[in-house]
């Protein structure tokens, strides 16, 4: 009797404990959206300022945020700042308005303290946003909600600098060790690379970099609560895992869409594929400035040829690219910018046909008749089908006699390469998130110099232009300064510091629930993202 | 008098073929697939340069618009035909895989050997001295046997090549994947040779030659090491296939040989991004091939462990 009451009341227990597990399970439904977000490679550092490399900001931006922001149309948005504009007193003085109520992650409140903190800590150097803020002389906090920025002169374009410039906590940073942003090319780890405390929509909690990382909503934010609450990042480098992942339904978005499976997803039930132009265009540069080269057994310095530079461009077959490599899914041009930044030409997008008899005779001219050997450092997880554009290059180069070794491999050791100078040939793509000149100028043409030149691998190196390009940053004259933008171009295309190859197409796949549209940056809000 | 002349006695050929080994082999119609199959295979490879349409290693012959083609149809922009169809950057497949092969036979031949020649001489070494040395090999062996071997061959490979200069990476890349290899797999020999080694050393073969004063290398060259190598060949077949297996998933991981001279692993590795798209060939055809040279190799060592076995006679 005993054992029949006490399964009776077992039995009870079990349907009320069923039963409430169901109706916790309903709550969930309704409340918790998790969102599995893939992409080919991960966050190369979770420092706000150490690196400035897109998929980096892309998962920061989740988690900190910047003064203002950028739709999808390209439009500056406010963020942190409500409002912001050229002081009426001097024009050489930003002014912004801080938005009040912000809190960090850790509970504290954010000042106009830790914005002066933040701005002046991606200036100093060894900051990778250090270019962004070189005219940038002094950040002062006026009052409780104002913040100044005074700069080296007149700089009506300064607020489109700060879209990727994230701010932190001082007082978290100073508790921390990390008061100034780690070395990411000498490989410096810090505090801050693996943990966070930003004011964004999400925080971290858990970190395990290149596996896992998971984010969950922040309820204090202060802007509306997204509908995605928890977010599962997790990065696939092979390109058909990723794919299968999808399908499969481990991953419910892919960012990184191999170009070769844009078609049989498109056709797949239950996924929908949305493709955009990026801002951002591939090229190949090379060392034009050493005396000679450490990966080649030629003598002198190839590269600081121009006939063999000019020899270079006549032989890469952009549309062959185009068609095989990229599968249609790339928009060919010789300009080292993409057509959404200011100081674009349809004269530098024009390019001729291949020209491989010309191209013979200059490498003859230029005295390498009989071609040399070079490595081309190529990464192979960071830009649509990275490696097969190089190991393409290696063979219409094999033409004109180069002999290339194509050393292929994971970005996070591809881009030190880069930034330290220890390669002669090399893949690069260059985002604009200022949508202007200046930018490209700052990072890859600017001589290495504090905070210029951080990305120019080139070396080159022009006192003339260097001049010019600092001009840039505080003229006021927009018309002015366009030309000095197309002056600065025309030097560098009749220099052929880049070989560019053509500019990158997005595709995103997901679960056709899912609505999420391409951002030209290829930067993707998951607070943004709504479900049927 | 029936003195059996020079002349009367069978000549090698003969002999051979009335061997206790070439009788068994006879007998097993598996064992003579498989050498049929690795025979072709292997002969393919060395004569790739004469038997292969085009020569996928020199990147200045390739023509990009001709990649993705199927077999057996003409290119849609080109209109040529190949019997494999060809790759993402235009290569034939069928030549790449004859090249591939001969890349894949190679490293596997070369550190199987290498392997083969640390191995059998630590083995040797430790089975006739014994005591301290032997115990300090055997349990450097141990050690090595608790990780798995395609780990150990990354760790090798990835300390080569920060050790080496970048203009010679490439060069050196295919002796690096054959130490890595070598070196995690020469435990194997050790042991065995080790174990045949202190049975043999008590026999009075051994003992008569150390009475009369030979010199140890003498006898472990001349007397112990002929008779330990009946063993010895059987892993070295079986090895083959492994260190064929080994140097495949080396460059499919992307750690082997260069993306620009693909072995069989790296064609795979290539042609596994196509699996979704449909461009089926690439990923097939050297897989196939794959498949069959390490299984025949592997079933020819199989057959030899059996026909050197005197209690399965």
């Amino acid at each position: 009797m005993t054992t029949k009451r006490l399964l009776r009341s077992a039995r009870t227990g079990l349907v009320m404990s069923t039963a409430a597990a169901a109706l916790m399970l309903t709550t969930v439904a309704v409340d918790a959206e998790t969102l599995r977000w893939a992409r080919v490679g991960d966050a190369l550092t979770m420092d706000p300022h150490s690196q400035n490399e897109g998929p980096t900001h892309t998962l920061n931006h989740h988690i900190y945020e910047t003064l203002v922001g950028r739709a999808v149309d390209g439009a500056l948005t406010p963020r942190l700042a409500t409002d912001w504009g050229i002081s009426d007193d001097d024009e050489t003085v930003w002014v912004f308005t801080i938005r009040e109520g912000v809190k960090f992650h850790d509970g504290s409140d954010m000042t106009v303290e830790d914005v002066v903190f933040s701005l002046d800590r991606a200036r100093t150097t060894p900051s990778g946003m250090a270019a962004l803020h070189a005219a940038v002389e002094e950040v002062t906090a006026v009052d409780d909600t104002t913040v100044h920025v005074r700069m080296s002169g007149p700089a009506p374009l300064y607020v489109q600098n700060l879209t990727n410039t994230f701010i932190m906590s001082k007082a978290w940073a100073e508790a921390n060790g990390v008061e100034t942003a780690p070395n990411f090319a000498a490989g410096e780890e810090a505090y801050s690379v693996r943990n966070t405390n930003g004011t964004g929509p999400y925080m971290l909690v858990e970190r395990d970099p290149e596996v896992r990382t998971v984010l969950q909503v922040f309820e204090d934010h202060w802007d509306a609560a997204p509908e995605v609450t928890e977010i599962i990042y997790t990065p696939i480098s092979e390109a058909a895992t990723r794919v299968a992942a999808l399908l499969s339904g481990e991953v419910d978005i892919v960012q990184d869409v191999p170009v070769q499976d844009i078609a049989r997803l498109e056709q797949t039930d239950g996924i929908r594929v949305v493709r955009g132009p990026e801002n951002r265009n591939i090229f190949f540069s090379y060392d034009m400035a050493s005396d000679s080269l450490a990966s080649s057994n030629a003598e002198g310095n190839p590269f600081a040829s121009p006939e063999v530079r000019e020899a270079m461009s006549l032989v890469i077959d952009r549309n062959a690219i185009q068609q095989v490599v990229m599968r249609g899914e790339s928009q060919p041009s010789a300009a080292p910018l993409p057509p959404f930044v200011n100081g674009w030409t349809e004269e530098m997008h024009a390019f001729g046909d291949p020209d491989l008899a010309r191209a013979q005779e200059l490498m003859a001219e230029a005295g390498y008749g009989d071609g040399f050997s070079v490595q081309l450092d190529c990464p192979n997880d960071r830009y649509l089908n990275d490696e097969a554009i190089c190991q393409a290059l290696v063979g219409m180069l094999a033409r004109i006699g180069v002999s290339v070794d194509l050393n292929a491999q994971t970005r996070s050791l591809h881009f030190p390469l880069i930034e330290n100078w220890e390669t002669d040939f090399y893949l690069l793509g260059w985002g604009v998130p200022t949508f202007d000149s200046q930018y490209v100028f700052d990072f890859l043409v600017h001589s290495r110099e504090g905070s210029y030149g951080a990305f120019n691998g080139s070396r080159y190196s022009n006192p003339e232009l260097d001049a010019k390009i600092e001009a840039l940053a505080t003229m006021t004259d927009l018309e002015e300064r366009d030309a000095l933008i197309a002056e600065i171009w025309d030097e560098v295309m009749e220099e052929r510091i880049f070989l560019n190859v053509h500019n990158q197409v997005l595709a995103y796949a997901m679960r056709d629930d899912i609505n999420l549209d391409v951002h030209p940056e290829n930067q993707p809000r998951m607070t943004t993202v709504t479900f049927d | 008098m029936t003195d059996s002349t020079p002349e009367d006695r069978p000549n090698a050929l003969v002999r051979a073929w009335d061997s206790d080994i070439a009788w068994s082999f006879r007998r097993s119609p598996l064992a003579i697939i498989a050498a049929l199959v690795s025979l072709i295979i292997i002969l393919a490879a060395v004569f790739a340069p004469w038997l292969a349409p085009h020569d996928p290693f020199d990147p200045g012959t390739l023509n990009l618009m001709d990649g993705f083609t199927p077999p057996m149809e003409p290119n849609a922009f080109t209109g040529n035909v190949y019997w494999l169809g060809t790759d993402n950057q235009g290569r034939d497949v069928f030549s790449t895989i004859l090249y591939g092969a001969r890349i894949s036979l190679f490293v596997g031949f070369m550190a199987v050997l290498f392997a083969m020649v640390l191995g059998i001489t630590l083995g040797l070494i430790a089975g006739y001295r014994g005591g301290w040395l032997d115990s300090l090999l055997m349990r450097v062996a141990d050690v090595q046997l608790t990780f798995p071997s395609i780990l150990l061959a990354l760790l090798i490979f990835g300390v080569a090549r920060g050790f080496i200069p970048p203009a010679y990476r490439e060069a050196m890349a295919i002796w690096v994947l054959i130490v890595a290899i070598g070196l995690s797999d020469w435990v194997q020999y050790a042991r065995v040779v080790r174990g045949a080694t202190m049975v043999e050393k008590s026999k009075e073969y051994v003992q008569a030659a150390r009475v009369i004063g030979a010199h140890p290398t003498k006898i472990l060259v001349r007397h112990i090491l002929p008779n330990v190598m009946g063993p010895v060949l059987v892993i070295a077949t079986i090895g083959l296939a492994l260190a064929i297996i080994a140097e495949a998933t080396l460059s499919f991981l992307g750690v082997g040989v260069p993306p620009t001279q693909p072995s069989l692993g790296t064609l795979i590795r290539i042609g596994q991004g196509f699996l979704f798209s449909g461009e089926w060939w690439i990923l097939l055809f050297p897989s196939l091939t794959l498949l069959a040279l390490a299984l025949s190799v592997n079933l020819l060592g199989d057959w030899l462990r059996d026909a050197l076995n005197p209690r399965l006679r």
